[in-house]
């Protein structure tokens, strides 16, 4: 089979699996559902590995093939086909995207067993990953808007999935509406690279780039690339279009791990990997995506170390590794970013699947503040942490030690205003260590919790009355609501082979990239790179030793720091809390950006629209307009209808005299 | 013989004609004397006709009778139906369809 035949089957698998939970659910039943979810993309995975070698088959300088189903519009400058790009670049995201998205399904199985949605579940989860490989398949730009809306739109309905808890619905709200800015950005973007490029095909666009459609510093390519920054940053969950990912955790944890950890919100690296030509050609741009993934990274680790649920703290540190991401590939480092892209991936879903583990012995409650001492009675979710833990903040020789070094190398090496940035990212390193460290010693060391100590007697915790872990209120156990059973990896065999896997990939996925040893990720996606003006800056080995054995103290620093406030002196944190009062309110509160996106934008549109409601709205268009024209009507026909009498004789009169003023006219003007 | 006599008698029953449906109000003298303004056009068409040695007027003529023939069974049609209903057999008392 054709590489191009494997990645149209990876697309089809999942679209399959979601029409067909989505249609035959009942017939299915639970079990078929979680089958036919997981199977299909485990077949996509194993349809993209396809597709990977029969791609290596290729010569490395014809790595880069398209196939068009059809066409949908070729009209003079526009020439939108259903097309996809199939090179290093998108099968490796696409083998990021199945492969994670396959032990998600797989986890998914058993953490929703209770849940009355179990079908609809995994209907939308097929149709997120079916969006996610058309936006990373899409071989030009209305294909990836496509995808990147689809993506928006899976996001929303599993944001609310329990869609009758209020919080939820408002998150998926907030998320989708948030999201939409971005499409609008990236749309508004691409119309200002195809009016100079002429071309909605990826390559075609490349080709025009290359060949000079626009001079450099083109003001016209700045600002599309600047809008389609907009699109990257609102999905990848970037200042100030973050708010909406921390308030995403309200969707059940495998989605969280899935979309708001894995893949989804890396569609902003991915987006900028693709278009680097772009980027590079519109330098002012790539720059600002560097500043922005720095000040996201730093702000994000931040407020971290103040939350206290489980799931916003990683949701947080989510955003802080896609900053460090976003960082590496506004800078020109596309392997470095999107390395550390795949070991987040790995360490981050191992992350949420420990974490929703807990909240299943917690009895769905995320708050840190009641979780303690669960080492002894969860030891293989303790484990998962622990390595997900070493890998987040950097510990060598786990994966995330090796990709955030290769950003934080290269970013350094790039010289001169960069070296803030590359100061930046440490400080961000030592951050994760203390904030990832601080979570686990809070849910693990300290006396044992009431649930703890239940679980170490084999009796999972189980909640009088659920109750919706973000604002207190009562909640049922029946269809929109969280189901009545919890689940924790230690009883699960469907978890424990999914975290298993994972945790396996989080401490070796590192080991393909090691400075001085091998670079197969390098030399896997260097056909896609190889016009970038940075493919050939690597950093020397003196500041890669240099950054590593930084990255390593840091990453100990950290953790050392976090182990001494809340093991080695419990109760010390208050004391600090104390002694940095001002620090620890602005981040406690988030830096307020919420506050301030409600005060700059929500407000004085809100107030627009009332001011345009009761002046615009009700005296012109409503005043002026529709009762004008309906006056005018009713007028109208008042008068036409005066003549209708009813009396025929008067009917045939007029029709005569109106005969006869005709056939005078005609005489008149014969003569 | 000059056409203006074959018209000025044509004009003569399309006016008679005319008159009667302003002036009459039994529906029945009013088919009638729509049949005579409809046959007043015909001896129109037939003279039109003769004079150019051509055949269409004829054959238009002949459509006229058609119709005319159709005009007539719905209006006797609707007479008998009034008539049965014992409703008021004068085109000024039938005065429902008004405005």
């Amino acid at each position: 089979m054709s590489t191009t035949t494997w990645a149209w089957l990876v697309l089809l698998f999942p679209l399959l699996g979601a029409t067909i939970n989505g249609l035959g659910y009942r017939r299915l039943g639970r079990v078929g559902a979680g089958i036919v979810g997981t199977a299909s993309i485990g077949l996509a995975f194993l349809c993209a590995v396809g597709a990977l070698f029969s791609l290596q088959g290729h010569d490395a300088e014809h790595r880069a093939l398209v196939s068009s189903l059809w066409d949908y519009a070729v009209t003079g400058d526009v020439d939108a086909k259903l097309s996809i790009l199939v090179d290093p670049l998108s099968v490796y995201m696409m083998l990021v995207v199945t492969g994670i998205s396959t032990l998600i399904h797989l986890y998914s199985v058993s953490y929703m067993k209770g849940d009355r949605g179990y079908a609809r579940y995994f209907s939308y989860l097929n149709f997120f990953v079916f969006s996610m490989l058309v936006l990373v398949l899409g071989g030009n730009f209305l294909m990836l808007i496509v995808g990147w809306a689809f993506v928006g739109a899976a996001s929303y309905l599993l944001i609310s999935f329990w869609y009758r808890r209020g919080t939820a619905t408002a998150a998926g709200i907030k998320a989708f509406v948030i999201n939409v800015v971005g499409d609008v950005g990236l749309v508004l973007g691409t119309f200002f690279v195809l009016r100079h490029s002429g071309t909605l095909d990826f390559l075609g666009t490349f080709r025009a780039v290359h060949g000079g459609a626009f001079d450099s510093h083109n003001g016209a390519l700045v600002a599309g690339c600047l809008l389609i920054l907009v699109g990257a940053f609102a999905k990848s969950a970037q200042i100030p279009l973050h708010t909406w990912l921390p308030d995403a955790m309200e969707g059940p944890t495998p989605v969280s791990s899935l979309i708001h950890a894995a893949t989804m919100v890396t569609a902003g690296v991915y987006l900028i990997a693709r278009l680097h030509p772009l980027f590079e050609a519109a330098p002012a741009a790539a720059d600002t995506a560097a500043v922005i993934g720095c000040l996201t990274l730093l702000i994000a680790g931040t407020i971290a170390l103040t939350q206290t649920d489980i799931k916003r703290v990683i949701a947080y540190s989510t955003m802080s590794q896609i900053g460090y991401m976003i960082m590496a590939v506004g800078a020109g480092g596309y392997v470095a970013g999107l390395f550390h892209l795949m070991t987040h991936a790995f360490f981050k879903a191992l992350l949420f699947m420990a974490a929703g583990s807990i909240i299943g012995a917690m009895a769905g409650a995320q708050s840190l503040d009641r979780m303690s001492g669960f080492r002894k009675a969860m030891p293989f979710t303790f484990g998962c942490f622990v390595v997900g833990g070493l890998a987040l903040s950097g510990v060598p020789p786990f994966s995330g030690f090796f990709s955030k070094d290769e950003i934080l190398a290269f970013v350094g090496n790039r010289g001169g205003w960069f070296v803030a940035p590359y100061v930046v990212g440490y400080i961000g390193a030592f951050l994760t260590a203390v904030y990832t460290w601080r979570m686990i010693f809070r849910a693990f060391w300290g006396e044992p919790c009431a649930e703890a100590r239940e679980l170490e007697h084999g009796h999972l915790a189980h909640a009088e009355v659920p109750t919706n872990p973000a604002n207190g209120e009562e909640e049922d156990t029946d269809v929109g609501f969280p189901g009545p059973e919890h689940t924790i990896a230690e009883w699960a065999l469907p978890m424990k082979v999914a975290m298993t896997l994972l945790a396996i990939g989080a401490t070796v996925a590192g080991l393909v990239q090691i400075p001085e040893v091998d670079h197969v990720i390098t030399n896997f996606l260097e056909p896609t790179f190889a016009d970038s003006k940075y493919i050939h800056d690597e950093a020397g080995s003196g500041l890669v030793f240099f950054g590593m054995a930084l990255g390593t103290v840091v990453a100990l620093l950290g953790i050392a720091l976090a182990h001494r406030i809340w093991v080695a002196k419990p109760g010390s944190a208050a004391a600090w809390r104390e002694r940095f009062k001002p620090a620890y309110t602005l981040f406690v509160n988030k830096w307020w950006f919420d506050e301030a996106i409600d005060l700059l934008v929500v407000r004085p549109f809100a107030a627009f629209g009332t001011f345009s409601r009761r002046t615009f709205e009700r005296v012109v268009v409503e005043g002026t307009l529709v009762d004008g024209t309906t006056s005018v009507v009713r007028a109208g026909s008042a008068a036409v209808r005066a003549i209708q009498t009813g009396l025929l004789r008067y009917y045939a009169a007029l029709l005569l005299l109106g005969g006869a003023a005709v056939l005078l006219y005609f005489l008149i003007s014969a003569s | 013989m000059s056409i203006a006599w074959y018209l000025v008698v044509s004009a003569l029953i399309f006016c008679i004609g005319a008159g009667g449906v302003l002036v009459r109000r039994n529906p029945l003298v009013i088919l009638l004397c729509l049949e005579l303004m409809l046959n007043a056009a015909n001896l129109a068409l037939i003279a039109f006709s003769r004079m150019h040695g051509n055949d269409d007027g004829q054959i238009f003529a002949l459509i006229v009778m058609v119709v005319a023939a159709c005009e007539v069974t719905v209006g006797l049609g609707l007479i008998v139906a009034i008539f049965r209903r014992r409703l008021p057999i004068d085109v000024d008392q039938l005065r429902e369809l008004q405005g």
